[in-house]
């Protein structure tokens, strides 16, 4: 089997961050390679930099595909030969149909004017190769993401695609469509020939369909094997992937926990759009001071929705159910009444819900929280700028200065800026949603001391997330959650992420 | 890394930063600060000199002031509706609006002139609060609701008017745009007034500006060289010196000039330095994060456009008071002019970005222009495809140098 790609020692910096260094990795016609490792180990960035989105010269390192050195100018060089990338979010229009979006920019036409009947033709045998049994006239919107997902891989084939690259393509399936998946991707691989690079992090998948695995870690390669490496199981490719023990991932620290600090009871959220719809079902739980309670689940299990309810009713319609704080009725049903409860919610999408990007990391500390740099409505510009100061000593946001904006700062140290901007607002609750994502090790550590330091002072948070080792190694306490509902409760020191799969995995029934 | 202490465990913040960037960094980063500064010196000169002198002449420097003063006005209040991240259409019409409604009440119910004029500027916060309560409350895009707004008052306009002009008004009335500073010292042919205002404003702003570094000096928050900071301010009094003499040898500063100078000034504070201001930004910014920062963003976009209609109504006065009349046709196209000086003076369409002074500067590099194509000849024609390429260039100027930054 001769190499269709070959990856040389590439090495991408960002502002504050080198995102990859020295990154080596090659991939065979006709195999499947995967490419594993922790979130911000820099996977997404490696295919970036393949697929010109990271256009030639703004990396160090060398693409050789077919043998050809490259140098892509964007998206569209790469795809004309053949390199074609599926990202985790899916880039379909909701409002077209499956065949408009397989053809879309690539639309069979003659002088401008589109031939309605063969991209029909065309689209229904895209579909029967990919095995979705749908009209090609279905808006996407009437699909579910499984079928979604097939939906662009048939858009990929309708390219002529030679390269293949899937980015964490089951992260937001079930298992039957994830299954599905794979089956099609083995397929296309022993049929047709196909070469492809999955992304992913869930290692049975990888055993179940990759030929061959690269590990990356904190932006290096660690390793790159056969899958027929009977040595190399998955215990190695985990301990390769996280590259130290557990231990030393999160800080030690011995909880103080203390009285009930917040109970909510019979908590019920709708859909905001589709009536009808329960997003948050009949959910009760307590969070005490001092602790650190874990809200588990997969995707879309109504975590973010369950936080941006009790969260000033941020989310969702026809709440009903009650916040008791302190054993009192709290009345959360506006963000600045939330606020004055004592919560705070920093959340999952830092760039879109949290920092104002265009403002000075002085100007975005202060915000929730005004009035305490103000006399009379008039904001004294040294107590504010002492406050981004002090912040910036305490939790160590790396910086040129505090008149730095933030669109300029690190996935980490947005986060920083963000949590200031709450710990300013001196809650007693905080809801930290995926409080660590896309952000690299180091400022993961320094994340959790914050979380760790907190608590020792007597705050109560509540860490959503995503990442099982995170909850286990952060938190006192977890809940659960699937489909909307808190399906099981857990001491941390009891729990393992097997546990924790087969209460998620046993609710349906 | 120690939350549990309150008190830093280090003294000095200033070694932590580092030096003061070089100028020329500086002046990259604040490019469209003094860019726009530099543009107003530039076209000035240019027309200054294609005039043989006429356009820094005391009669038509007066002239530039009243003619743009409505502007102005509505520039300010526009900067801040922008920043918010919406725009208001209707302005124009509001104007001619409220011009008749004042004509009406004064000239054909003969309305005592003050008692309208407030009247006059409470209607016009009432409609601002009317447009601004469907963009704030419903959601609807402010383009739309005050795009209807623009249609909805200029038929007003029309019906109160019955299509005919009203006027003229009482004198006293007319002074508000036509009237100037009095002169007390009986000096022969010189405004000794005038000037004193100059100078007594061109004391204020250099006494604040010092005052605002010095504390930035004590917080070491330093960005701006000394050299700039001396060059800009030394530049801006010099200007109102001049320009106060210079009006002070015809017949002294308009009423008007100290009604614009007043509202910057106002305004400017409100925008850096009260918390309403700040918030405004941030909703501009990021609307959801600002939300999420317990900002009353509703609340403060309602106020936004009640304080536009505000100033469209004193605009309104002020365009009614200097033609001494009120006609159908009042304010016409003007809310493209205010739109257009606001974009010039480096505010962002997607707001959160721009500034009072900015935006002020902006209405007098279309004002300039105004006059002096007109004092050179050139036919409306030719006017309108410049002002538009101006507006174009100023534009494109700020999103290539944001790029590069």
């Amino acid at each position: 089997m001769d190499t269709i790609l070959e990856m040389r020692g590439i090495t991408k910096e960002f502002p504050g961050v080198k995102a990859l260094d020295n990154v080596n990795v090659s991939v065979r016609r006709g195999e499947i390679r995967a490419l594993v490792g922790e979130n911000g180990a820099g996977k997404s960035t490696l295919m970036k930099v393949l697929s010109g989105v990271y256009p030639a010269g703004t990396y160090d390192g060398e693409i050789l595909y077919e043998g050809q050195p490259m140098a892509f100018r964007g998206i569209a060089d790469s795809e004309e030969l053949g390199i074609i990338i599926i990202h985790q979010e899916l880039a379909l229009v909701p409002e077209l149909s499956i065949a408009e979006n397989i053809f879309l920019g690539n639309e069979i036409a003659h002088r401008g004017i589109i031939d309605w009947p063969e991209t029909k033709r065309r689209t229904v045998a895209l579909l029967e190769k990919v095995g979705l049994d749908e009209h090609p006239e279905t808006k996407v919107d009437d699909l579910g993401l499984g079928k979604q997902q097939l939906v662009e891989i048939a858009k990929a084939l309708s390219k002529d695609v030679r390269l293949l690259i899937l980015d964490e393509p089951t992260s937001s399936l079930n298992e039957r469509d994830s299954d599905a998946l794979l089956d099609l991707l083995i397929d296309l691989r022993d049929r047709e020939g196909l070469s492809a690079i999955m992304i992913s992090h869930k290692l049975n998948e990888v055993s179940k369909v990759a030929d061959s695995l690269t590990v990356l870690r904190d932006g290096m390669t660690v390793t790159s094997r056969d899958m027929s490496d009977s040595s190399y199981g998955e215990a190695e490719i985990i301990r390769d992937m996280v590259g130290r023990s557990m231990s030393d991932r999160y800080p030690a620290r011995t909880p103080k926990i203390g009285e009930t600090v917040m109970e909510v009871r019979n908590w019920m959220v709708h859909h905001p759009t589709h009536t009808g719809r329960l997003v948050v079902d009949n959910v009760n739980f307590h969070l005490r001071r001092g602790e650190v309670l874990g809200i588990a689940g997969l995707m879309g299990a109504g975590r973010t929705e369950l936080a941006m309810s009790l969260f000033g009713q941020e989310y969702g319609r026809a709440i009903t159910g009650e916040v008791r704080i302190n054993g009192a009725h709290a009345d959360l049903t506006t963000i600045p009444k939330a606020i004055k409860a004592g919560l705070a919610y920093v959340t999952e999408d830092r760039k879109s819900y949290g920092l104002v990007l265009d403002e000075t990391i002085r100007r975005n500390i202060p915000l929730a929280n005004l009035e305490a740099v103000a006399k009379r409505g008039v904001v004294d510009d040294r107590r504010e700028a002492s406050v981004a100061d002090e912040y910036r000593r305490r939790i160590n946001i790396k910086c040129a200065s505090i008149e730095q904006e933030t669109v300029n700062l690190s996935g980490g140290n947005q986060q920083k800026v963000v949590l200031s901007k709450w710990l300013f607002a001196d809650p007693e609750i905080l809801i930290l949603d995926e409080p660590t994502r896309g952000i690299d090790v180091g400022a993961k550590f320094e994340i959790y001391t914050i979380i760790a330091e907190l608590a020792a002072m007597g705050k109560s948070i509540i860490v959503i997330s995503s990442e099982m080792p995170e909850l286990l190694g952060i938190t006192d306490r977890l809940y659960v959650m699937n489909e909307g509902r808190f399906v099981g409760e857990l001491p941390t020191p009891e729990a393992t992420q097997e546990k924790i799969m087969a209460m998620i995995v046993n609710s349906g029934e | 890394m120690d939350l549990a202490k309150s008190t830093p465990p280090k003294p000095s913040p200033r070694s932590a930063r580092p030096a003061p960037k070089s100028a020329m960094s500086y002046l990259r980063k604040h490019m469209r600060e003094y860019g726009i500064l530099f543009a107003l010196i530039v076209i000035m000169v240019f027309f200054q000199v294609t005039t043989d002198g006429i356009l820094l002449k005391p009669v038509n420097l007066t002239n530039l002031i009243l003619q743009n003063s409505y502007i102005v006005i509505m520039a300010v209040g526009m900067l801040l509706v922008i920043v918010s991240g919406n725009i208001d259409l209707s302005v124009g019409s509001v104007l001619g609006f409220i011009g008749a409604l004042a004509a009406v009440m004064i000239v054909n119910w003969h309305v005592p002139y003050v008692l309208a004029g407030i009247i006059c500027l409470a209607m016009g916060a009432v409609i601002g609060m009317a447009q601004g309560f469907w963009v704030a409350f419903y959601k609807i895009p402010s383009f739309i609701v005050t795009l209807a707004g623009m249609l909805v008052f200029k038929g007003l306009t029309l019906w109160l008017l019955e299509g005919q002009s009203v006027g003229p008004f009482p004198e006293n009335f007319q002074l508000i745009a036509s009237g100037f500073v009095p002169d007390i010292f009986g000096v022969e042919r010189f405004n000794m007034v005038s000037l004193m205002v100059g100078v007594v404003v061109a004391g204020g702003i250099l006494y604040l500006a010092t005052r605002s570094r010095m504390e930035q000096v004590r917080a070491g928050l330093v960005e701006e060289p000394f050299p700039f900071f001396v060059g800009k301010y030394g530049l801006i009094t010099i200007a109102l010196v001049y320009m106060s003499y210079l009006m002070a040898t015809f017949r002294g500063l308009p009423n008007v000039f100290i009604v614009m100078a007043l509202l910057i000034a106002i305004y400017s504070f409100v925008a850096n330095r009260t918390t309403v201001g700040r918030r405004i930004y941030a909703i501009g910014g990021n609307a959801k994060a600002a939300k999420l920062s317990g900002i009353p963003s509703e609340k403060l976009i309602f106020l936004t456009f009640a304080n536009m209609g505000m100033l469209a109504a004193l605009a309104g006065l002020v365009f009614a008071a200097r033609l001494n009349t009120a006609t159908p046709k009042a304010g016409v196209s003007f809310e493209l002019d205010v739109i257009a000086a606001v974009f010039i003076g480096g505010a962002s369409m997607s707001g959160g970005v721009g500034t009072i002074v900015g935006a002020v500067v902006g209405a007098f590099i279309m004002g300039v222009m105004n006059n002096g194509m007109s004092i050179l000849g050139i036919g409306i024609d030719w006017q309108q495809v410049i002002k538009g390429l101006v507006l174009l260039a100023a534009v494109v100027f700020d999103v290539y140098n944001k790029k590069k930054g």
